[in-house]
């Protein structure tokens, strides 16, 4: 009964063309703003805020990243970490080369530097596909982690290779408290997932999408492949790199290469599949499902009274990942954005079942 | 001559003693992919689990059983995987399945710390570990060479042998170049995919079984086994996905590349370049040849 459409009718096209056509999706978007916005900041403790809250937006952002190259476009990237890390880097040498820079300005310019590197990287996607690309992108992440640990002009001669970034300032304010860094990111990522869910519907949106369900065949009805498949590589690492940039500058502090190695690019994979691929929404819930799932599994033991050594908890921890993966990809392919979707077509139809 | 030439025989035969290593894994990946499009990213993961149940088993009774049990426990694996993750997925796309395998690297590995440790394990199984000094007549300090790298060696050697007798003479190895070449019609014929590939994926354990028993009396068995397979991927990209020979020297191309990259161009570059040298060199090489030194050229239809 709550969630019914009957009598919504779209008498123009802007009206029918608009983000959330159902009205309950559009009060249920603002209402759900406007609790995270307003009310979040004064009821949220330190540690939600720290520990979940803000690396779920930054990963969150760099899901949608990665989500706009394997889910819209089909190309699958091994590399996302390195895309982080040169997103990261980019930020730290921008702040502290051009002390000026005004910082949101330096996070967007080290996002146009890692959208440069992913094109430089996307080039081999016009000759290869499939694992051989994902392969491919391996080397992207094995020659940036070796770089940002061997060149000392990017660390600005660090000693110990780690960096710390400065102070986030922005028009003169200090973001420091874990609440005003929680809204930070917050206004980032919704600007963000915005303009991700409009690129994606739009037409270059579509072009990726074909390219993903049939290159050949998209190319035969005028879509080029190579301006589609380097865009995606642009649009995905520009996101990736000021997600690379926000986790360094406001979740980290400081930080060393190790910090975007191999198994961050595998960890947002996995946010991905499990989310649901080519879905905005499912790179918001798989990253939570991410960020949350090892908090449950370190509490959930002591909980029953059962004590495990750390050691045996991370262990288990990659097992159960490894076994969601392969859940997810048998029993619900399309993660779960699709199981969202599903509840709410049941919803349509309540109380009745037809 | 001597002096110059004999460190730099040294390098090269180093390389390629390092590039037999890798092809071993390599090998691995590659027979899965040539009897089921599955390409397994968990074939590292399996020469840790290999190496570590081996390792483990040894303390408790002698190298013989010990063996016989991991081979079992390979077996084992290698039917769960076909029953929990290939059959329900079967006829999805390449990539849906190699995530999968992603998914199933991540449980080896989590299963074998869980039951194993996580400690590092020295693994000996009666491998020489003095180096041989050869040549010494010749050059001028003779050229050292590692036993254990020679063993090595012999034993990828013959094994690739026996697995390409085993490929072209016996039926079973007919069978799987048929569902190889075409699954559906290997199967309207009358071969039992699902036995193929439990088949195919115990001899890839067997694999890595051996490449886990080699890699692990040099390194000792460790979490950096899966590492060390990560090598493998670049092989089989240079070598091509479909070619046992291309895995070989694709194997020997990078091991020997990489030593000499790092013993040449390493310190002007920094060192440390072993770590994407095969990665970059494999990634320049698709951008001339996409389907690798031996792969097969693909066609696309709409």
């Amino acid at each position: 009964m709550i969630y019914r459409e009957a009598g919504q009718f779209k008498t123009t096209y802007a009206s029918d063309q608009q983000l959330f056509p159902i009205l309950q999706d559009r009060v249920f978007v603002i209402g759900f703003l406007v609790f995270a916005f307003g009310v979040m900041p004064f009821i949220g403790t330190e540690y939600l805020f720290r520990a979940i809250l803000v690396p779920f937006l930054i990963l969150s952002l760099a899901a949608i990243g990665l989500n706009i190259l394997v889910g819209y476009c089909g190309q699958v990237s091994l590399g996302t970490g390195a895309f982080m890390a040169v997103g990261a880097y980019a930020a730290y040498n921008l702040a502290i080369r051009v002390p000026d820079l005004n910082l949101i300005v330096v996070f967007l310019l080290s996002g146009v530097f890692s959208s440069l590197v992913g094109v430089l990287f996307g080039f081999p996607s016009l000759r290869i596909k499939g694992f051989y690309l994902a392969v491919a992108t391996l080397a992207a992440q094995f020659f940036i982690d070796w770089l940002f640990a061997r060149v000392k002009w990017f660390t600005n001669d660090s000693s110990s290779g780690s960096v710390s970034a400065p102070p986030l300032e922005i028009f003169g304010r200090v973001f420091d408290s874990p609440e005003e860094k929680y809204l930070l990111v917050l206004a980032f990522v919704c600007v963000f997932a915005l303009i991700a869910r409009n690129l994606t519907r739009g037409a270059i949106g579509r072009s990726w999408m074909a390219t993903r369900d049939m290159d050949v065949a998209a190319e035969v009805i005028g879509i080029r492949p190579m301006a589609a498949k380097l865009s995606a590589f642009a649009v995905s690492s520009f996101f990736v790199g000021v997600a690379g940039a926000l986790w360094a500058f406001v979740y980290l502090g400081s930080w060393e290469p190790l910090a975007f190695d191999v198994n961050r690019s595998f960890q947002l994979l996995f946010m991905i599949i499990i989310g649901g691929l080519g879905s905005i929404l499912g790179s918001f819930l798989g990253a939570a499902f991410i960020v949350i799932l090892p908090l449950v599994l370190n509490q959930l033991p002591r909980a029953l009274g059962v004590s495990l050594s750390t050691e045996m908890v991370s262990h288990i921890e990659i097992m159960v990942f490894g076994a969601l993966i392969v859940i997810f990809l048998i029993a619900e392919p399309r993660g779960l954005a699709r199981l969202w979707a599903v509840g709410k077509e049941k919803l349509r139809l309540w109380p009745f079942p037809h | 001559m001597g002096s110059k030439l004999a460190p730099w025989l040294e390098v090269i035969i180093g390389g390629l003693m390092s590039g037999v290593l890798y092809s071993l894994v390599a090998l691995g990946l590659v027979l899965i992919f040539k009897a089921s499009g599955v390409f397994n990213f968990a074939q590292g993961a399996m020469v840790l689990f290999a190496a570590l149940s081996l390792v483990r088993l040894m303390e408790k009774m002698p190298f013989i059983l010990a063996l016989a049990v991991t081979i079992a426990i390979m077996v084992a694996l290698a039917w769960l995987i076909e029953r929990l993750v290939l059959r329900p997925l079967v006829n999805q796309e390449g990539i849906v399945l190699f995530m999968a395998t992603l998914g199933v690297a991540y449980f080896i590995d989590g299963l074998g710390q869980t039951i194993w440790g996580s400690d590092i394990y020295t693994l000996h199984v009666g491998m020489p570990k003095e180096p041989k000094i050869l040549f010494e007549s010749t050059f001028e300090g003779g050229i050292l060479v590692s036993m254990e790298d020679v063993i090595a060696a012999i034993l990828a050697a013959v094994m690739v042998a026996a697995l390409a007798l085993f490929f072209q003479k016996t039926s079973t190895g007919r069978a799987l170049r048929a569902v190889a070449d075409d699954h559906q019609a290997a199967q309207s014929i009358g071969i039992p995919l699902n036995r193929i590939w439990v088949i195919v994926w115990s001899v890839a354990g067997l694999v890595a079984l051996v490449a886990g028993i080699i890699w692990g009396s040099k390194l000792g068995v460790q979490f950096s086994l899966q590492l060390v397979a990560l090598k493998a991927l670049p092989v089989v990209i240079l070598g091509g996905f479909t070619s046992i020979p291309g895995a070989i020297i694709g194997g020997l191309i990078i091991g020997l590349g990489e030593k000499v990259s790092e013993v040449y161009l390493g310190p002007t570059l920094g060192g440390g370049i072993e770590n994407w040298f095969a990665y970059v060199l494999a990634l320049i090489f698709l951008l001339f040849r996409p389907e690798g030194l031996f792969g097969e050229r693909h066609i696309d239809r709409v």
